[in-house]
């Protein structure tokens, strides 16, 4: 019983960074259909700006964290604008190809410039486990959580509470009509793209939070799981994007822990194919009836 | 001038006979054995991603449906016909066919219940499943996990893979003029509208589904048996993105687009070795600017015919698409 609830524990840390990956995908798939590949890279150049903020510059862990969001939310709207926007109008699969092309692009020239070999992340706070009843909570996976959770609900705020994410939610709902009301469409597509690699951008310094080794090839799987995270909860939902994500961290953990951790990986998209077959639109998101 | 276009439409069979020329030509400089193994072993990966493009075609171009886990049913010819050439040592072809078979087999398993999705959910099915088909090989015992599977009889050569190559391309041509390919068509144009005319749209489905892993299949095995050596990570999510760009690049649904963007894609990276690091960075930005100005692919789903060269050198005539 100990084991399990300890790696409910390990797996909430591991989900709250699979969730803010996942959010990412979801709105951005939530708004043009797209599955952004390149997200995955978006998060692995967050844990590099982390790493060089903290390192090299010897900032403070606060203004590194803004820094590994600005940065990639900058790098999500610049790949938005070159890349995807002049394919608007292209069959979704010309736009697939693209994000694959940009995703191996982000991940030779990181390789080029940070070199292939993994770096420690330095260790801001102390590894020190704190016992509750038995149960073994890691200071970083405290603030690892804590942080996602805050996080998740400014997003929530932004997305529910402002004028913006009424116009984010307009323009995923129908792009058309939305541009009819007035809203710069283009614009919104952009800000979305922000918002997402910024979240991606903080669960790349989550993650080297947690476990301190970053190299440039990090973001392949993890944007993998984060999609399907993304789908599991319902594709274009943001609450089913951070159930998704906790969904997956707990499976992972708790298979990892009870099985085998080479079984992790058909567990995770085992997972995901059972919910296509069964409720394709994911756990919280809604059927649409198809059109003849 | 009519008689002029009936003899065009006739030139379209040409074009096999103006590749059996080259091929023979080839086959000539590899006999005599002037050419470099390098230059042999590009070669016989260019055949193998010949027939992982064509097939996938049939899948994700011909019948419409987005598949991405190619590499999978690769990874199960390759893995099956290994183990047989290893352990039973059946003769190299039964080894191949088993791993074809094999493969369509699990194609067929897993086609029957994910086909019901579309469009990006089948997709990332499809992933999913080539993934857990990975993960089950690392994980098995007889397939040594993550080692890799040692000591296959190296029995492929070039002519192999040529033979199967065109074996492949005819039969997936002739199929897609058949009954069964003009279902498909019709299926990839409009699902529910095929369904009205009466196909068995989810027969057609399956059917395309297990026909292109069983070409898969068998592309796996020859490329065990060119290796000499696999592991699971030859067969990863990449091989798939590497055969799906190759297809799109060529135009989905164009055969002769495959075969051409496979050339390209498999001499690419090739040529771009003088530059060493900056290789895959070039390979990378280049497949984005072709997506960006050509997002059909190279040829779009015309299918590049011996007529349309005459064409191109008698001084360009109106093109009719």
């Amino acid at each position: 019983m100990g084991l399990f609830v300890q790696q409910i524990v390990n797996g909430l840390a591991l989900g709250s960074i699979y969730a803010l990956i996942a959010l990412g995908y979801t709105m951005v798939y939530g708004i043009i259909r797209l599955i952004n590949f390149a997200h995955g890279d978006i998060y692995m150049i967050g844990a590099f700006v982390g790493y060089f903020a903290l390192t090299t510059f010897n900032l403070p862990f606060g203004v590194s964290l803004v820094l590994a969001m600005l940065i990639p939310a900058i790098l999500g709207m610049l790949i938005e604008r070159v890349a995807y926007r002049p394919l608007r109008k292209s069959p979704s699969i010309a736009v697939l190809i693209t994000a694959i092309g940009v995703s191996l692009l982000i991940e030779n020239l990181a390789i080029l410039w940070f070199s292939p070999d993994p770096r420690p992340f330095p260790q801001i706070f102390p590894n020190m486990p704190l016992d509750f009843f038995g149960i073994k909570i890691s200071i970083p996976q405290i603030i690892v959580f804590l942080t996602s959770v805050a996080l998740m609900i400014a997003l929530n705020f932004l997305v529910q509470k402002t004028k913006i994410g009424k116009a984010m939610r307009a323009v995923s709902q129908d792009k058309e009509a939305a541009s009819l009301m007035g809203i710069d469409t283009d614009r919104i597509i952009s800000l979305t793209f922000a918002i997402g690699s910024a979240l991606a951008g903080a669960a790349g310094v989550m993650v080297g939070v947690i476990y301190p080794r970053i190299q440039p090839l990090m973001g392949v799987m993890p944007g993998l799981k984060a999609f399907v995270s993304a789908v599991l909860g319902g594709i274009g939902s943001i609450p089913g994007a951070m159930l998704g994500g906790l969904i997956m961290g707990l499976t992972e953990s708790l298979v990892t822990a009870l099985i085998s951790s080479t079984w992790r990986d058909a567990i995770a998209f085992g997972l995901l194919i059972v919910i296509l077959l069964v409720k394709p639109s994911g756990i919280l998101g809604k059927s649409t009836r198809e059109k003849v | 001038m009519a008689q002029q276009t009936k003899k065009n439409s006739t030139y379209d069979g040409y074009i096999a006979l103006a590749s059996a020329l080259l091929l023979l030509i080839l086959n000539l400089i590899l006999v005599s054995g002037k050419m470099p193994a390098y230059y042999s072993g590009i070669l016989g990966f260019m055949g193998i991603n010949i027939i992982l493009a064509v097939s996938l075609n049939l899948i994700n171009g011909i019948a419409g449906q987005f598949s991405l886990g190619h590499a999978g049913f690769m990874a199960i010819g390759a893995y099956v016909s290994a183990l047989i050439s290893i352990y039973l040592q059946w003769p190299f072809i039964v080894a191949l066919l088993c791993g074809g078979l094999a493969a369509a087999f699990i194609g067929i398993l897993i086609g029957l219940p994910t086909l019901r999705l579309k469009g990006d959910y089948l997709a990332i099915a499809t992933l999913g499943l080539g993934e857990i088909i990975r993960v089950v090989i690392l994980n098995l015992d007889i397939t040594k996990g993550a080692r890799g599977l040692t000591g296959i009889p190296r029995t492929t050569t070039i002519f192999w893979v040529e033979a199967i190559a065109i074996i492949t391309v005819i039969v997936t041509i002739n199929l897609m003029r058949s009954t069964h390919g003009r279902a498909l068509l019709s299926i990839r144009e409009d699902e529910i509208a095929a369904e009205a005319m009466g196909i068995n749209t989810t027969y057609y489905k399956v059917f395309a589904f297990a026909t292109g892993a069983f070409f898969a299949g068998i592309a796996g095995g020859l490329f065990a048996h060119i290796m000499g050596y696999i592991a699971p990570k030859n067969f990863d999510f990449m091989r798939s993105i590497e055969i799906l760009v190759i297809v799109v690049l060529g135009g989905l649904g164009s055969i002769t687009g495959s075969i051409v963007a496979t050339i390209v894609l498999t001499v690419l990276p090739e040529a771009l070795r003088g530059f060493a690091q900056y290789r895959m960075v070039l390979y990378s930005a280049m497949l984005i600017m072709m997506m960006l100005f050509r997002p059909q692919g190279l040829l779009g789903t015309r299918e590049l015919k011996v007529s349309d060269v005459f064409k191109f050198f008698s001084g360009g005539g109106e093109r009719d698409d």
